[in-house]
This record gives structure tokens, C-alpha cells and sequence, in this order.
């Protein structure tokens, strides 16, 4: 079936779209001649102010993926998508700001595993180093494909083409300014995304009759999928058991495995984010950098997850914005009871091209594309500094001149860009394979908190403890996988694949107990072979376990300049929206 | 030597969002009395109206630009 481009450009879409593409490169041609040596471009010189690190730790993590997908989710599961959010960022944010900055910034690591090696030895360093960079060039792989299909389904705009041109500007930008470009440009990224998207979110309220219209709206819509009434507009009604509410999973597995587990491991030890906060010119910076970021986050949901909501309430039976996912013979596909399966994925882009005029629509669109590109910056600075610094500087040349190392680091870049320009075209080609080295990268990150946790808080806990504690963790997510089922799923990639012991409500309860049992394995293995393995002198650790370390001392601080107060008005405010939303 | 020093990211901000607000803005008012083109946002005018906002949100990083150059 040939696609037809569901929309047209005109002259002033291309115009604001080359605007901005004019900006992002602008960016990096300024910052070209300021990057001179390999701490300028790994660590931005920790040179930044805390306003621009905040916004681009909020921003690295901004991709298309979650744009889309978090559209999608609200056209899915409705307001309890705010989940993801409230529950799953804000809490280690604010965890991350308070109690691990103080180590990653304060022991000089220059990334994520170095940190590993300071504290623990080179074998945990290089398990993570090497894991941690064959994810980032496959999300970027990911995030380029994604968007070369998308739009091309949206505006007909060849695949090849716009996966290269996207690639060019990246490896250019990147290149030329290193992580100060990549966050400059991610900033931008931000209040593109913001302005883009809030008039969406203005439009679509108004074209519903408001919260009230949407809530309306809503209700019926549950009511034909055999819901409660509420469903889509409360986020913890029906929480105490999974069968009652969209999600399909319970209290319990919700607030550990997502909350504690899944966001503990991505917000506290992710380099892709934690790289923004070690750039801050100061400790004090750096610490405030997750908190800043935390403000906007927990807004987000209103500018990412309604879009979906609203466009689910402007979809009726009879069709309207959300498309149907197509058959392979081109015929809308239907679930088992006989009703219409809907693309979520196209919840978002489909409510742009709806509400926005020629004008808007080029802005809403670049804030699209914007949001993909930065998806793909943000991981080819991850990438090129794991790399340099703990592969490369590590393992192959111990003892080059910086000359040599800032030379690799852009070398570094457009290999990464290379690799994921193929990554994007394996996804196209063999879908299984991408979902396979997903499951895998689940498998992988979901015992790294509990590796962190241990060795920031744990002066006992040794290098053989945390490898092996990591190792067995890893086989530990794979194990839980393999021996359970969401309900109604055939044993394979979904799980079951060494027999089956137990069939979860969905396929969310399942992740979230795969990081549970990831994270206890973890910590079970790494204290008892921490307890008979030898630790090491106390002399030295200081500076990078907790209570071998002076704490930071607030002194000369104001009440409202502390970090803690910060982070306590942050939190207070997260259990107000959950209030409201109740 | 710090990056910062370089390049104060308010200006390219602030640069953008005046050059997009001016677009935007002008080109709502050529096409105001387009009612056709609006009917997708129920009649609102939301290129002028947008345009404006964006316009005045420029401004105001290259006024926060100018005064943090002037203090430092």
C-alpha cells in the first residue's frame, strides 16, 4: 500500500523549521573556537551555570520517545500516565540531588563508570562502561528510525534522506562544540518543546469544552472499554488491585518497581543525564541541577500526556484522530472482541496536524523533530566520552597527550553517529532483533541501583561484591522473564521462554517485578560476597562512600538557597498533583 | 577559561524565539482574514496570537542577556 502523506508543508513551515536549524548550528559554530581542550569537550570545562545544566537534565531525557510515547500513554492509559512522572522521576531527582551528587561531583570522575573504578575496580567499570555504550548508540538508532518513519507517514518525506540530514546536524554541532553544544542545544530543545506544545494543549482544551468537556468526554470512552467511570481522568483510582484500573498493575508493584527500581536506576546512575549535572561550575550547581530540572518535570504531563488524552476524547468509534493500526493487508485491526485497535503512537502528531493552521504547524513540527535530534545529541556525548575516557583511555592508550584524546572524543562522535545511522536501518529491517537487545537492556540496567546504592552507602561493599552482585542481577531479570507471562501472551519475546511459573495481569506489573527481583538478587549476592572478599582501606575511600565523606555544608546559605528546602518545596508540590488527580 | 564566557545561551534563545515570533506574527497578520485557515483552531487566529507571545518571551532573554552582560 502506497502511503499518502497525511499532511502538506507550505512555504512558512519550511521557513520556522530552517530558522531553528540555522540556531542549532549557529550554537555550534560559536562554541567551535571556545572548545580547545578534552575537558572542554566531555565536561563543558564544569563551566556551566546551574539554570542551563538543570534544563538539559530534564531535556537529554526529553527524546521523541517520550514525547510520542507519553502521548500515546495518555491516549492509553489516560492521567495515570502521570505515574511515569510523579512516581517514577520526581522522588529520585530529588534522591539523586541530595545524596549521590555529592560523590559524582565531588570525587572528579569524569563519568558514570569512572566513578565505578574509583570506588570499586576496573572489571565493574568496564561491564558498565561497555553496556552503557552499545545502549546509547542503540537508542540513538532507535530515535533516528523512529522519526524517519514518522515523518514520513506524516509528510511523505523520504526515509534516507531525513535519517541522514538529521545525522549531519547532530555530528556537526557535536563535533564542533563537544557537551556544551549537545546542552546548549537541549536547552533550545526545551523551550521549543515547551512553546510548541502548549498551544496544542490550549487548542485541544478548548475544542473539547475544557477539563470538564475532557472528563465528559473520557467518561464515555471508559465506558465502552468496559471501565470505571473515572478511569481516565483519576491517576490512582483503582490502584489497590491491578484488574480495576488501565495500567493493569497494583500499588505495590507500581511504587517499587517503577518508582523505586526502574526510576532509582535510570535518574541516579544513567550517565545520558547525570553528565548535565557534572558539567555545573560548582558543587552547589550541581547538587541544585536535578532539582531545577525536577520543577519542569513534574509539570510535563500536562504538555506531553493530555495531547493523547485529548485526542483519545476527539476519537470515536466512527474514527476522528487516532488512526487505526493497519493489518498487514491494509485493513484496520481488531482485538478479540471484535473492536478496533488503535495506534496510540499517532495520538500526538495526528492532534498537531488537526488543530494547527499552516504557521503553528511548522513550530509544533520542529518542536517534533527537535526533541528526536536532541534524543540523538544527548547520546553521542554519553557515548563519545564512555569511549574516550573508560574504554578507550582505560584499555588501548593509557598515557596519550590531551591533544590526543579531544581528537578521539571527536572521532568518537562520528563513529557514534555512523553506528547509529546502521542501528536505525536494523530496526527497519529486523524488528525482532531490536525488541530482543530491548529485553536485554532491561535485563542489564535493572540491577544498577542497587550496584550504586551499595557502594555510595556501604563502606564494606567490595569491587568482587558489586561485579558479581551486577553479573547475577542481570541473570536474575533474565531468569524472572523467562519463567513468567503477562496474561494472554504466547511464551518468546514477552517471556516464558524456560517454562512458566506465574501469568502477571499485564505486560507493566511483569517489567516492574523483573526490576524487583533484579534489584534484591543484586543486593543479596553483592553483600555476601562483599562480606568475605577483603574490603578496602577506609583511607581510601574518602570522598566517594557516605560516611567517609565530609558532607557538604550549607553555611552562608540562605533557608530558601538550600538545596534541601529546594528539594522539600519540589516534593510537597508532587504530592499535591497526586492529590489533585487522586 | 570558561565556555560560558564564549557565548551566554540567553542570546541564541532569545534570538530565535524574536525571529520566530516576528515570522509567526506577520504571517497571522497577512492571513487574518483567512477564516477558512482558522476553522482548524476554532477560529482563532493562533499564528498572530502565538506569535506575539513568543515575541515578547525573545525579548526578554536578550534583556536578561544584556543585563547579566553589563554585570559581569
Amino acid at each position: 500500500m502506497d502511503l499518502v502523506p497525511v499532511a502538506q508543508l507550505t512555504a512558512i513551515d519550511y521557513a520556522v523549521m530552517a530558522m531553528y536549524f540555522v540556531f542549532v548550528l549557529g550554537i555550534g559554530f560559536a562554541l567551535r573556537r571556545s572548545t580547545k581542550s578534552s575537558s572542554d569537550f566531555f565536561q563543558s570545562g564544569r563551566s556551566l551555570p546551574p539554570w542551563v545544566t538543570g534544563l538539559a537534565f530534564l531535556s537529554a531525557n526529553l527524546g521523541a520517545q517520550e514525547v510520542i510515547g507519553m502521548g500515546a500513554s495518555g491516549a492509553k492509559y489516560g492521567i495515570a500516565t502521570a505515574h511515569f512522572y510523579w512516581i517514577g522521576a520526581i522522588p529520585a531527582m530529588v534522591f539523586v540531588a541530595l545524596f549521590m551528587m555529592p560523590f559524582y561531583y565531588g570525587s572528579r570522575a569524569r563519568s558514570v563508570p569512572e566513578y565505578l573504578k574509583l570506588r570499586f575496580d576496573e572489571k565493574t567499570r568496564t561491564l558498565n562502561a561497555l553496556s552503557f555504550a552499545a545502549m546509547t548508540i542503540f537508542s540513538s538508532g532507535i530515535s533516528m528510525y523512529a522519526m524517519g518513519k514518522l515523518f514520513n507517514l506524516l509528510l511523505g518525506w523520504s526515509f534516507d534522506v531525513s535519517v541522514l540530514v538529521s545525522a549531519v546536524i547532530v555530528l556537526a554541532y557535536v563535533f564542533a562544540g563537544g557537551l556544551t553544544s549537545a546542552i546548549y542545544n537541549e536547552v533550545l530543545q526545551f523551550f521549543m518543546i515547551a512553546f510548541g506544545f502548549a498551544p496544542l494543549v490550549f487548542l485541544g482544551l478548548e475544542s473539547v469544552g475544557g477539563w470538564a468537556g475532557l472528563t465528559a468526554r473520557l467518561t464515555e470512552a471508559a465506558a465502552t472499554k468496559g471501565l470505571a467511570p473515572g478511569a481516565y481522568t483519576h491517576a490512582w483510582q483503582g490502584m489497590t488491585n491491578a484488574s480495576t484500573n488501565p495500567l493493569g498493575v497494583e500499588w505495590f508493584g507500581l511504587v517499587m518497581g517503577l518508582g523505586f527500581v526502574l526510576s532509582f536506576g535510570y535518574w541516579c546512575t544513567d550517565f545520558l543525564v547525570v553528565q548535565r549535572a557534572m558539567a555545573a561550575d560548582s558543587m552547589l550547581a550541581a547538587r541544585r541541577t536535578p532539582l531545577i530540572a525536577a520543577v519542569p518535570k513534574m509539570l510535563f504531563p500536562f504538555l506531553v500526556i493530555l495531547p493523547g488524552m485529548i485526542a483519545l476524547a476527539m476519537t470515536s468509534a466512527a474514527g476522528g484522530i487516532i488512526p487505526a493500526k493497519l493489518a498487514a493487508d491494509g485493513s484496520p485491526l481488531l482485538d478479540a472482541a471484535g473492536r478496533v485497535v488503535m495506534d496510540f503512537d499517532l495520538a500526538t502528531p495526528m492532534l498537531l496536524i488537526k488543530l494547527f493552521p499552516e504557521g503553528m504547524l511548522g513550530l509544533g513540527l520542529t518542536a517534533l523533530l527537535a526533541s528526536f535530534m536532541s534524543g540523538m545529541a544527548g547520546n553521542v556525548t554519553a557515548f563519545n566520552t564512555v569511549w574516550t575516557y573508560d574504554i578507550y583511555q582505560s584499555h588501548i592508550k593509557k598515557d596519550g597527550s590531551d591533544a590526543h584524546y579531544l581528537w578521539m572524543g571527536r572521532a568518537a562522535t562520528v563513529g557514534g553517529i555512523l553506528l547509529s545511522i546502521a542501528a536505525a536501518y536494523v530496526a527497519g529491517a529486523f524488528n525482532n532483533i531490536m525488541e530482543v537487545l530491548q529485553l536485554v537492556f532491561a535485563f542489564v540496567n535493572a540491577p544498577l541501583f542497587a550496584t550504586f546504592a551499595l557502594g555510595m552507602f556501604w563502606k564494606r561493599a567490595t569491587g568482587h561484591g558489586a561485579f558479581w552482585g551486577l553479573a547475577s542481577g542481570m541473570s536474575g531479570a533474565m531468569l524472572h522473564h523467562g519463567f513468567t507471562l503477562p496474561n494472554g501472551s504466547v511464551p518468546g519475546i514477552k517471556g516464558g521462554f524456560f517454562g512458566l511459573l506465574h501469568t502477571y495481569p499485564s505486560e507493566m506489573a511483569q517489567t516492574f517485578w523483573t526490576a524487583i527481583v533484579a534489584f534484591s538478587t543484586c543486593v543479596i549476592i553483592s553483600v555476601v560476597i562483599s562480606l568475605v572478599t577483603q574490603p578496602r582501606p577506609e583511607s581510601e575511600l574518602k570522598g566517594l562512600v557516605y560516611s567517609l565523606t565530609e558532607k557538604p555544608q550549607d553555611r552562608g546559605l540562605t533557608f530558601f538557597q538550600k538545596p534541601a528546602t529546594f528539594a522539600a518545596l519540589v516534593l510537597a508540590a508532587t504530592v499535591a498533583l497526586n492529590l489533585i488527580f487522586l | 577559561m570558561s565556555a560560558e564566557g564564549s557565548l551566554d545561551l540567553r542570546l541564541p534563545i532569545g534570538g530565535l524565539f524574536v525571529t520566530l515570533g516576528i515570522m509567526l506574527a506577520g504571517f497571522g497578520l497577512v492571513t487574518g482574514g483567512n477564516t477558512a485557515m482558522y476553522a482548524k483552531s476554532g477560529g482563532m487566529n493562533i499564528n498572530l496570537i502565538w506569535g506575539v507571545v513568543m515575541l515578547i518571551t525573545g525579548v526578554i532573554f536578550l534583556v536578561l542577556a544584556k543585563r547579566g552582560a553589563a554585570k559581569g
